[in-house]
């Protein structure tokens, strides 16, 4: 009965024409073709129809509860993701005194790191976390009236552009060469590169101090800028792009009469423009929040980034903290506004292998 | 005349010659595109590394007496080190696997049909591009001991916690860590799994394998690489902590905070040469056996997929 069911709804699948073209007609003929009446097709078709859509309407309810357990949990993620953001977004409209009022225990509690504080402050503070005016003070103290912030800014661009520039420059002709010659002893310096770009602060920091005292560029930026250049951490992604270049373009460029600078002009850089563009957003993002290395190779005060000195805002001065924070995410978040689908795309494919 | 005669060992030779030619000139371009690198990266890593190995062996900056492991048996046994490295290794033991699994769990969920994934995809990304400075502010209101956490939480009767001065500043730091991390991985994790074969997911579910089935029969031995990769990075980034516990307690955290960092400026600060540099080479080795489990870990797994 279950074999008339089917036959008349299914048409010749290829399988059974297969078995036709084996020569195995005896099979063919086996099979009880069964005539239904109009009727009973009928019946038939809305039998089906009805089960198929029970089965659906169960598969889209309990899709439906999973999608929506999937997006309340990604909405509590997200939320958790850009609370602090917004919430410093929000305090640096706060007025001078609305900070003072809201958080001077939490400073207060902070800054002086002794038992009595908390005793003393036993009651519970006032916790505003939106501002009740909008109010601009913040931003006319720090950007007029007081210099020092603009001149921390300016010391982070001036430490971080030539960092960028540089070392995506020299990472990108590193990168080339790793890539286009590959004998023995030049993958043991890569290996000893990709080492080096697992090695923490910890380590590099060291030896970076010792040829900074030695050759006289201690407490300069160039005792910064130097080392930073000249790390590894862009060659290894770079390298691992310009290796998935197939190697048919570079023949072909070579049958045409190119050399090695055309190749790499030519080809692999516009092939990698994604990557470099990632690799720039990403070394950005890393030397503009680098706090290890001007806390060593600096000394004055004057000298050091804004991102060393926003940590020692003491409670005195908590009214312009939140916009100086602010502004010191400014840049970062307009690169990343821009650039979102390079560094999606260029942090992806540096995980495939 | 005679040079038009055909010699078959003078073409040999000259073939040879011209092979020889060849490499010698693309060798010569090719180390003429790594040479700016290669002097930058002698000049100010691996040459003053060498200086320091030497200095590790050495009574101290001036005094260039061989010590022998005099100074490694001094960091070894000093309390302040000991303490930061345990501290350093605790937080990375947490950090390192929660970053991987929580950013695997997300990047399931942003893989998985629901409304709005690229949305979602970019607001988790934004932390990544903040920097820690700036929210540093709203993590001191919210943990401080007057913050808000304990202010929401003795609305529930719950006593204060001092977040930031008791074994529970490891939590805060943690967070924060996760807060910023989690982006990096899940995208890496997000293209991964996109990478996963469909028909084979789709064969499965015809065969009626559950989603956890699918997971752990069809997913999982693809994404070991990555699980990796974003393993090596979260570790890496575990080791910059630093950052976050100096902008959040100062020079002179709680003792649960105090990591290697810290021990290293104190050593700079007081221009202790020989417990830095031998310091530094403890790290360096330690750095190597860490990585190089894992490389070879990631290869004997790797095998295993390819079989």
């Amino acid at each position: 009965m279950k074999k008339n069911d089917i036959t008349p709804l299914q048409p010749i699948s290829p399988a059974t024409e297969e078995v036709h073209d084996h020569g195995s007609i005896r099979d063919l003929e086996e099979v009880e073709i069964v005539r239904l009446s109009d009727e009973e097709l009928e019946a038939l078709h809305a039998k089906g129809r009805a089960d198929a859509k029970r089965r659906m309407r169960v598969r889209t309810f309990t899709d439906r509860v999973w999608t929506t357990l999937g997006v309340i949990l990604a909405l509590s993620v997200a939320i958790f993701a850009l609370m602090p953001i917004v919430l410093t977004i929000l305090d640096s409209f706060m007025s001078t005194d609305e900070i003072k009022t809201n958080y001077s225990a939490v400073y207060n509690s902070l800054s002086s790191a002794s038992a009595e504080t908390k005793t003393y402050l036993s009651s519970t503070p006032k916790l505003k976390m939106i501002p009740d005016f909008v109010s601009f003070s913040q931003y006319k103290t720090l950007l007029f009236l007081s210099p020092t912030y603009l001149l921390k800014f300016w010391n982070s661009v001036a430490l971080v552009v030539p960092i960028v520039l540089g070392q995506i420059l020299v990472g990108c002709l590193a990168s080339y060469s790793f890539s286009r010659y590959r004998k023995k002893r030049r993958e043991v310096l890569f290996f000893s590169y990709v080492i080096l770009m697992l090695m923490p602060f910890q380590v590099t920091l060291v030896p970076n101090y010792l040829i900074a005292k030695n050759l006289g560029i201690y407490n300069t930026w160039w005792a910064i800028i130097l080392p930073g250049v000249f790390s590894t951490f862009s060659i290894f992604l770079l390298s691992k792009y310009m290796r998935q270049i197939p190697s048919s373009y570079i023949e072909a460029a070579k049958l045409d009469g190119a050399n090695e600078w055309n190749i790499f002009t030519k080809i692999s850089l516009p092939m990698c423009k994604s990557a470099i563009y990632a690799m720039a957003i990403l070394l950005f993002i890393d030397y503009w929040n680098m706090v290890e290395q001007p806390l060593i190779l600096l000394e004055d005060a004057s000298k050091q980034p804004l991102s060393v000195f926003l940590s020692q805002i003491n409670a005195s001065e908590v009214g312009v903290a939140f916009a100086a924070s602010f502004i010191f995410m400014i840049p970062p978040l307009l690169i990343f506004l821009y650039g979102e689908q390079y560094l999606v795309e260029g942090i992806s494919r540096s995980g495939i292998k | 005349m005679a040079t038009h005669e055909y010699n078959p060992e003078e073409v040999r030779k000259r073939r040879i010659r011209g092979r020889r030619k060849r490499a010698l000139r693309e060798w010569f371009v090719f180390t003429g595109y790594l040479t700016p690198s290669l002097l930058g990266v002698l000049l100010f890593f691996f040459g003053p590394m060498i200086i320091v190995l030497v200095q590790s062996f050495q009574r101290s900056a001036t005094n260039t007496e061989f010590v022998g492991f005099e100074n490694y048996v001094n960091v070894w046994n000093n309390k302040a080190f000991r303490t930061a490295s345990v501290n350093t290794l605790i937080f990375a033991g947490l950090a390192v696997p929660l970053a991987v699994l929580l950013s695997l769990l997300l990047a399931l969920l942003l893989s998985s049909k629901i409304p709005g994934k690229s949305v979602f995809r970019s607001i988790m990304l934004n932390p990544m591009m903040v920097p820690v400075a700036s929210i540093v502010l709203i993590w001191q209101v919210m943990f401080s001991y007057n913050g808000a956490l304990n202010t929401y939480m003795g609305w529930f009767g719950i006593d204060k916690l001092d977040w930031m001065k008791s074994d529970w500043s490891r939590l805060v730091i943690l967070i924060l860590f996760l807060w910023k991390n989690l982006g990096y991985n899940m995208v890496l994790f997000i293209s991964a799994i996109s990478a996963v074969p469909s028909e084979q997911l789709e064969s499965a579910k015809m065969d009626g394998a559950g989603a956890v089935r699918r997971f752990f029969s069809i997913k999982l031995p693809y994404l070991w690489p990555t699980i990796f990769f974003v393993g090596i990075m979260s570790l890496i980034n575990s080791f910059k902590i630093f950052r976050e516990v100096y902008l959040l307690a100062g020079d002179y955290p709680y003792d649960a905070l105090y990591m290697l960092q810290n021990f290293m400026n104190n050593m700079f600060s007081h221009l202790d040469n020989a417990k830095l540099t031998a310091a530094a080479i403890i790290m360096c080795i330690a750095m190597i056996i860490i990585v190089g489990i894992l490389f070879i870990a990631e290869n004997r797994l790797g095998r295993d997929t390819e079989e």
